[in-house]
């Protein structure tokens, strides 16, 4: 797997991503400056990583979105190949257009940083073939601003096309109000793009891939992203 | 010659912070009167937070050596080594009145300063911790200033990328006035690429880093440096703003061209910016400085040699860097969107010679800035020693179930989760432990070997006892760090004082020191670094004096741990064993929060630190964890023994049926006194008998307390404690306190 792990000034979850990448891939990704114009040739996989890029000093992801880098990033986008936003990722992606709707403040209007639960909708995506539909998975969040929301057509196509890929659940899977810890519409915790292979979400399963740091549940979804690009080779 | 633009009159010199005999010393240093620009410079460098006037004696008794410390006291942070090549760099520093004034900016710019001191150094910020003092739940400003201090230090923390892991929380009315909020740093570097602020070499560029200058923090460091009055709020315009994303920029691009060999000498912009980062870097390399302000990138225009001089903006460095990199330097800089200006040059001549606008606006002797500080042995009254409470004479109002459940949800034992869950704990990947133990451990890089770090300190020990208060803070931290399973090295000290010049505050310091002193004599535990707050004390309309903070050295304590996967956690890990209880308990009710919060009474002498038998207790325990035979560990400390229970209860779920408490200690006192030096810790039921006889040999007192199982904490004659219904006690406070409910 050719992973790109992109740098935007303000970002500081580059870090984890990469060695994440690094222990599931086996191999160091590439890690692109902003300033960019072109991702390196034969990129399989481009990552936004979590963070504050710009400060977030304007609507998160808002500058970032406009960054050189992002119209090659659209473009590899466009030829189906796999982008994958993490938190401010996320933000951005949504930001550039490339995902639909919005993250707001977390409804509690606070940061939040904790283990939440996420349930697993679909297994049949690269993203989530490392894991069972409906499985339930630990992972962290840390955000102030993860509130997702769409118009509600948006929110209407989302859901009937199957492209919620992670809901805000219970630890036994249950959709409740009480684990849904940043009121995101719902329990939407992330998202696929039309043609599924553009994966926004708030939650950093790059944080939970080793046992030593209290669950490896984040790991099924870099190591279903390894296989399905070995299998698609 | 120096033009002087504006007459130097008593009441200028007053309004400087400095006193007639402070500013006759400075006429006879220069021989003549100073220049407005002169003054200002004079007044940020000899006021209490940058000269340390009133402690400096007393901190020079200080243990500051081991063999594993690389750098002690004097530098931006203290270093020590933990093996393999790489230095831990850490520190921890007040910014408690700016916190008051404008909590959100107070807090954010104390995060940005501290982290700024490590990463001076060359480390790459690991961890932050912070310890805050506020007042008592019931004051009207009380809600407010938690609230924007946890959301300062999250804001900035947060988007700077260090995990903040851990610290402390405490409600007192003695902080109505004045809160306190320390915060600590800790850093990772490899021992031969640590950075100092000495300048070397004639003829150096001097390169300002970083963002642009604004007119904001001017007399910071000299407001921190007076008691408040009632006009506390007025004092807004001097706190700074902080950028964390200008902070982010600012550690990657130092760490750049550090790593690319271009720098010889570094200091971060902090307390009375320009003016003290140049002066340390010319005196303490025996060079002059000499900076022409027309090149320092402005935020504002027209802005003053005085202002500029004096301004606080944040997240700026000042560098003297090698001559042939200077371009290499300036590209990285430019790529990172910061601002890079060469505005001064080392010279032989061992003056500070600053110009503006093609004037010469400052000529003074650099050494004596600094050196010839005053220097004050201030009158001091050593606080009498209170009585000590017999536990027999302190009447137990409530059953200890109820007693149990009620303390478990006071301001200062509850659940600070509503507090760390704002600060994001898990980026960087190597959080091993959470907030919420005895100390939080961050793995160094790919590990195994880890970094155990706490703050601790317990005001009301101090205020009753000095001396003691001083041990036992260094003791706290100690135990802490063994708790789970790290090596103890080094602290950094954190001393949070009233207005020194008041006899008995000088006493509440002196006896602190000395405590601190003799505790890390004893525990091999040096200070490496620390900071000193004088002055938090605020003066109400009509009253005579200012009211006084309780004295709060907040002691931050490093550990290391060969391998994380060898640690303990405080949770009882299953059902069936034994638990233990380390070191002697005889039932020490006096400044208890039993006392204080059950009984309503904040008196008598603090529990006594015997330091052989807390390095001997302490290290048992160390060996039972590193030998893989101790399944559970935590340190028995504010609340007591149940409390401590209920805490590995309440973070398992798994309960304890618990034996009597021994005759010859009334039951209360012995499941919440706070005697000293005590650990709980569960074992298999076969480890038992050899860890008896082990601590039987080393005269170590070990009491069977009960065996871990079922849901809830059992007494005999109590009703059942539910570890569920416990919890609900500790997490309740403080989210409802703070969504407005009873305080």
């Amino acid at each position: 797997m050719k992973a790109v792990v992109l740098v935007f000034p303000g970002i500081n979850r580059e870090r984890d991503m990469a060695r994440t990448l690094e222990l599931v891939a086996g191999a160091k990704p590439a890690m692109v400056w902003h300033a960019e114009r072109e991702l390196p040739a034969g990129t399989d996989l481009v990552v936004l990583p979590g963070g504050f890029s710009y400060g977030d000093y304007l609507r998160c992801g808002a500058i970032a979105a406009r960054a050189p880098i992002m119209e090659a990033v659209r473009r590899h986008a466009e030829c189906g190949r796999l982008v994958l936003g993490v938190c401010n990722g996320f933000q951005i992606l949504c930001e550039a257009g490339l995902l639909p709707g919005v993250l707001m403040r977390n409804a509690m209007l606070k940061f939040i940083c904790r283990d939440v639960y996420l349930r697993v909708e679909r297994s049949d995506t690269p993203f989530t073939r490392g894991y069972n539909a409906g499985q339930v998975i630990r992972v962290p969040v840390a955000h102030g601003e993860g509130n997702y929301i769409a118009d509600g057509a948006t929110i209407a196509r989302l859901e009937g096309e199957g492209r919620v890929l992670f809901r805000y659940a219970s630890p036994d899977g249950m959709i409740d109000p009480n684990w849904n810890h940043n009121g995101a519409i719902n329990a939407i915790a992330g998202i696929l793009n039309a043609r599924g292979n553009v994966l926004g979400m708030m939650p950093h399963p790059e944080n939970h891939v080793e046992a030593a740091m209290g669950s490896t549940d984040g790991r099924g979804l870099f190591a279903g992203l390894v296989d399905h690009l070995e299998r698609a080779a | 010659m120096i033009l002087n633009e504006l007459a130097i009159t008593p009441e200028l010199v007053a309004q400087h912070g400095l006193t007639p005999e402070e500013y006759r010393r400075i006429l006879d240093l220069i021989g003549r009167e100073p220049s407005i620009t002169e003054l200002g410079i004079f007044s940020a460098m000899w006021n209490e937070h940058c000269s340390y006037k009133s402690s400096r004696v007393h901190l020079r008794t200080l243990p500051t050596k081991a063999p594993w410390v690389i750098q002690g006291p004097g530098e931006n942070a203290g270093v020590i080594d933990i093996g393999d090549g790489l230095a831990c760099v850490f520190k921890m520093e007040s910014h408690n009145h700016p916190s008051y004034i404008e909590p959100y900016q107070g807090a954010a710019t104390g995060v940005g300063g501290i982290l700024r001191d490590v990463f001076t150094m060359g480390a790459r910020p690991i961890a932050c911790l912070n310890a805050l003092s506020f007042g008592d739940p019931k004051h009207p400003k009380t809600r407010h200033l938690v609230a924007g201090v946890v959301a300062g230090i999250g804001g900035y923390g947060n988007s700077f990328g260090v995990p903040t892991v851990g610290g402390q929380v405490r409600f007192h009315t003695r902080y109505d006035g004045n809160n306190l909020v320390n915060a600590m740093a800790v850093g990772l570097a490899e021992t031969d690429k640590i950075f100092y602020a000495a300048a070397s070499g004639v003829g150096m560029p001097i390169v300002y880093l970083g963002s642009k200058t604004g007119r904001d923090g001017i007399h910071g460091a000299s407001m921190a440096s007076a008691e408040f009055g009632a006009d506390a709020e007025e004092k807004r315009p001097t706190v700074q703003v902080g950028d964390p994303f200008s902070e982010k920029l600012l550690l990657e691009a130092c760490l750049e061209i550090m790593a690319k060999g271009c720098v010889i000498a570094i200091q971060d912009m902090g307390a009375a910016g320009l003016t003290c980062s140049a002066v340390e870097m010319g005196a303490k390399g025996g060079l002059g400085v000499t900076l022409d302000l027309d090149k320092v990138p402005c935020r504002e225009t027209a802005m003053t040699a005085y202002e500029m001089m004096l301004s606080e903006s944040q997240e700026r460095m000042l560098m003297v860097l090698k001559p042939e990199k200077e371009q290499e330097a300036e590209a990285i800089f430019r790529k990172w969107g910061l601002d890079f200006a060469v505005v001064g040059e080392t010279t032989p001549s061992m003056r500070f010679i600053v110009c503006h606008q093609g004037v010469q606006v400052v000529d003074l002797p650099i050494k004596e800035l600094g050196d010839e500080a005053p220097v004050y042995h201030r009158p001091f009254v050593e606080t009498p020693k209170p009585p000590v409470i017999r536990a027999e004479d302190v009447y137990a109002p409530v059953p200890l179930a109820e007693t149990l459940e009620t303390l478990l949800a006071t301001p200062d034992l509850c659940s600070r989760r509503w507090v760390w869950e704002q600060y994001d704990h898990v980026i960087g990947g190597n959080t091993v432990q959470r907030p919420g133990g005895d100390a939080a451990v961050v793995r160094v890089d790919e590990g195994p070997k880890a970094l155990a770090m706490t703050a601790d300190v317990t005001p009301r020990y101090c205020e009753a006892d000095p001396f003691e208060g001083g041990k036992q803070a260094v003791a706290e931290a100690w135990r802490n760090l063994t708790a789970v399973g790290a090596r103890p090295l080094a602290v950094t000290d954190n001393l949070n004082f009233g207005n020194p010049e008041r006899p008995e505050i000088m006493g509440q310091l002196v006896g602190c020191i000395r405590g601190i002193a003799e505790a890390c004599t004893a525990l091999v535990f040096p200070v490496v670094s620390g900071n000193v707050s004088l002055y938090n004390e605020t003066k109400f309309a009509g009253e005579e004096s200012g009211r006084a903070i309780l004295p709060t050295p907040t002691i931050g304590g490093v550990g290391v741990l060969d391998d994380f996967a060898i640690s303990a956690t405080l949770a009882f890990k299953a059902e069936g064993e034994a638990i233990l209880l380390v070191g002697a308990t005889q039932g020490w009710l006096g400044q208890s929060l039993y006392l204080r919060d059950i009984c309503g009474r904040e008196d008598g002498a603090p529990p006594p630190v015997d330091l052989a038998a807390e390095k001997r207790n302490g290290d048992l325990v160390r060996a039972l964890i590193g030998e893989r035979i101790a399944t559970a560990v935590h340190d028995v400390s504010d609340g007591g023994l149940l409390v401590a229970l209920a805490e590995m209860a309440m973070a398992s779920g798994i309960g304890a049926q618990l034996d009597a408490s021994p005759s010859d200690i009334p039951a209360h006192a012995f499941w919440f006194g706070e005697d000293q030096g005590r650990y709980a810790l569960t074992l298999r039921a076969n480890a038992v008998a050899a860890v008896v006889a082990r601590a039987q040999a080393a005269g170590i007192p070990l009491r069977h307390l009960g065996t871990t199982g079922g849901d809830a904490l059992t007494l005999p004659g109590e009703r059942h404690m539910l570890a569920a219904n416990l919890r609900q006690c500790s997490e309740s406070w403080l989210p409802a306190y703070m969504a407005g409910g009873p305080a």
